[in-house]
């Protein structure tokens, strides 16, 4: 499969702090890629960076896109990608949408600006991506503002742009984490039909590992700014080899059973990990021992499975 | 026997302009000492104004609560201050929920000294929580902001069971929290419910986090409780659509199953609850939904000594798509 995104070496640092410290992976075509990890790990950073959104930031390493590295594009260019080659969704899509235009008005506004299409033509093209999202009378529905729809209704509304100049890269930041369970299947499966009909590459950011299982074709968990595993989505889930990522799976409520035992935990806080030399997990580690002082590299054990844990091997 | 008691419980919000939003709309519930109920619903349910009212944060308009036999709206002063002791409520954002200018001692100082106890008894008490809470005595000195997510929670927790209360509301007390923090988190209180031998009620939007939390499940939606059953009933035959939709929706973190399994989607959202639609208010969302559901409000029933389900059509819709478990 041709890839088409390549993430080598991507460092985003706020002041002296580094958010994301060397984070290296590929995309292929079509594939949905799950980039899951707790709170400040650096997750939301790489898909803001990605489309040059830090503020701020001193970004380092590339992310080749193509033929072009999205790092050393120029502002113009960049600003012909977003929208057009890579869109984004959020996680809280009331935010996201601007409160004082209408939603279609929105929508037709990308269209209008990235495929320079008159006013009508992008109204009638965003009335029917409104028809495509599942959005109920999207007559009306295109001169309605964002606060007078619902939070599932404002993240179709945000689909519906993304997709709206066919990107082959769709990034999706906790999409479906502030809607209600229901409304979350909906949305999710929504995402599943507009990217594989469209042959759209997903990166999809979340901290839900059942979301993950559900949507994507590999998984690559994120511990204080760096990738310490990754691998195809069933063998990561079977089989994962880095402490964290055990960790973190046991960790998880289970709907089937085992519910008077005590969950498993991982001890301790990420606070201070990334300031850290070394393996920036062994302080919260079960397994650490003297050669974690040094700093694991993320090495395939296994065909397609990458593992940065000198005790995994 | 049941400590709390919810008896036809209504609590109305006046929005202006003559809407009204029902919030409960007709609760009834009874959750036996040492219990611990689980109560999960969307946002909108009314869970967690059903959770406040159980506490005393908030008046009912209609409706009875009683707490060990007592309607605390009738009682007199000093029982009345004994009921707030016995009855606590931890709240979702720990952030939000303690002075951010006040060390955690101060805090639990305070709630202690309003909830009547004299100085000493305070002084001996404090580190004691702290302690309980999984913090440690030295944690009286922090500040809310030096600590991280799931401290603070660990610090509302100690506050809560600080006045050794009988009964606790949680209100989706894991809901902010990481995935390692939130088990964490379960555990403790799992934990001090059994030692303690605590009544409480924990509501979440989460099912999974219900089941290792609670062995009695209700289920709220637009303000009335549409099913009520021990987990194992609830999970593997639910009867009431809501349910089942709510079960099925849940992703799991199992990536074959989760390929292999047929959801039910459920169409739109949960109606605007000033306007809650007629007959079973589910029906506008239902997929087995008939006439009669359009036209007349079911009635909780019990189909089971410990089974009470709201639906014209109860258990038809679990037959067709796979359960969550098994």
């Amino acid at each position: 499969m041709a890839s088409l995104l390549d993430v080598r070496n991507l460092s985003v640092s706020f002041g002296r702090n580094p958010a994301v410290d060397g984070v290296s992976f590929t995309l292929a075509e079509r594939e949905t890629l799950g980039l899951v990890g707790e709170s400040g790990c650096g997750k939301s950073t790489t898909a803001l960076a990605l489309m040059r959104l830090t503020h701020h930031a001193r970004i380092e390493g590339e992310a080749r896109f193509g033929e072009r590295d999205l790092m050393r594009l120029d502002d113009g260019a960049m600003r012909r990608v977003r929208g057009s080659e890579i869109a984004m969704i959020f996680q809280d899509p009331g935010t996201a949408l601007h409160p004082l235009i209408r939603v279609g008005e929105q929508v037709a506004d990308v269209m209008r600006a990235q495929l320079g299409i008159s006013a009508a033509e992008a109204r009638a093209r965003a009335l029917e991506l409104f028809r495509k999202v599942g959005i109920a009378a999207p007559e009306q529905r295109l001169r309605a503002y964002p606060h007078e729809l619902s939070g599932g209704m404002c993240q179709r509304v945000m689909i519906a742009a993304a997709i709206a100049c066919s990107p082959r890269l769709l990034l999706a930041d906790e999409p479906t984490t502030a809607l209600d369970v229901t409304v979350q299947a909906q949305i999710l499966e929504l995402i599943r039909e507009v990217s594989s009909e469209a042959g759209m590459s997903v990166i999809l950011i979340t901290h839900d590992l059942g979301v993950v299982a559900g949507m994507t074709d590999r998984v690559a968990v994120m511990y204080a700014g760096r990738i310490v595993e990754t691998a195809a989505t069933d063998r990561l889930f079977a089989q994962p080899m880095h402490p964290y990522s055990r960790g973190l799976l046991g960790a998880v409520p289970k709907l089937d059973g085992g519910w008077d035992e005590e969950l498993t935990t991982i001890p301790g806080t990420v606070q201070g990990a990334a300031l850290q030399g070394g393996c920036r997990f062994a302080p919260r580690c079960p397994l650490a021992g003297d050669m974690c002082r040094r700093d694991p590299p993320l090495e395939e054990i296994a065909e397609g499975h990458f593992v940065a844990c000198w005790k995994a091997r | 026997m049941s400590l709390v008691e919810a008896i036809r419980l209504e609590r109305h919000y006046a929005l202006g302009h003559g809407r009204v939003l029902r919030a409960l709309d007709g609760v009834d519930v009874a959750i036996g000492k040492g219990e611990t109920l689980g109560l999960v619903g969307e946002s909108g349910s009314g869970k967690s104004t059903l959770g406040r009212t159980l506490v005393g944060l908030q008046q009912p308009t209609m409706g009875n609560v009683r707490f060990d036999g007592i309607d605390p709206m009738t009682a007199d002063r000093a029982t009345a201050q004994l009921l707030r002791r016995r009855r606590q409520f931890v709240f979702q954002d720990p952030s939000g929920a303690l002075n951010p200018r006040m060390t955690l001692g101060a805090t639990l100082t305070e709630h202690l000294r309003v909830q009547g106890w004299d100085r000493s008894a305070t002084r001996a008490r404090v580190p004691e929580v702290l302690e309980q809470a999984g913090l440690g005595a030295a944690f009286a000195g922090r500040y809310p902001h030096e600590i991280s997510g799931g401290q603070r929670q660990r610090a509302v927790i100690a506050r809560a069971i600080s006045t050794d209360p009988d009964f606790i509301v949680a209100d989706e007390p894991v809901s902010a929290l990481d995935v390692s923090t939130r088990a964490q988190i379960i555990n403790l209180l799992r934990r001090l419910q059994s030692l303690r031998g605590l009544t409480m009620l924990f509501i979440s939007h989460d099912l999974s986090v219900i089941a290792h939390s609670c062995r009695r499940v209700a289920v709220m939606y637009l303000g009335r409780i549409v099913e009520i059953a021990p987990r194992e009933a609830l999970f593997k035959e639910p009867l009431h659509p809501y349910t089942a939709a709510l079960l099925s929706a849940i992703p799991l973190p199992d990536p074959p199953r989760e390929r292999r399994r047929r959801r039910i989607i459920l169409s739109g959202e949960t109606p605007d609850p000033t306007d809650a639609p007629q007959g079973c208010r589910f029906h506008p969302r239902c997929p087995i939904a008939t006439e009669m559901c359009r036209r007349v409000d079911p009635q909780i029933s019990m189909l089971a000594p410990d089974h009470g389900v709201a639906c014209h059509h109860p258990g038809k819709i679990a037959a067709r798509a796979e359960p969550a478990t098994g």
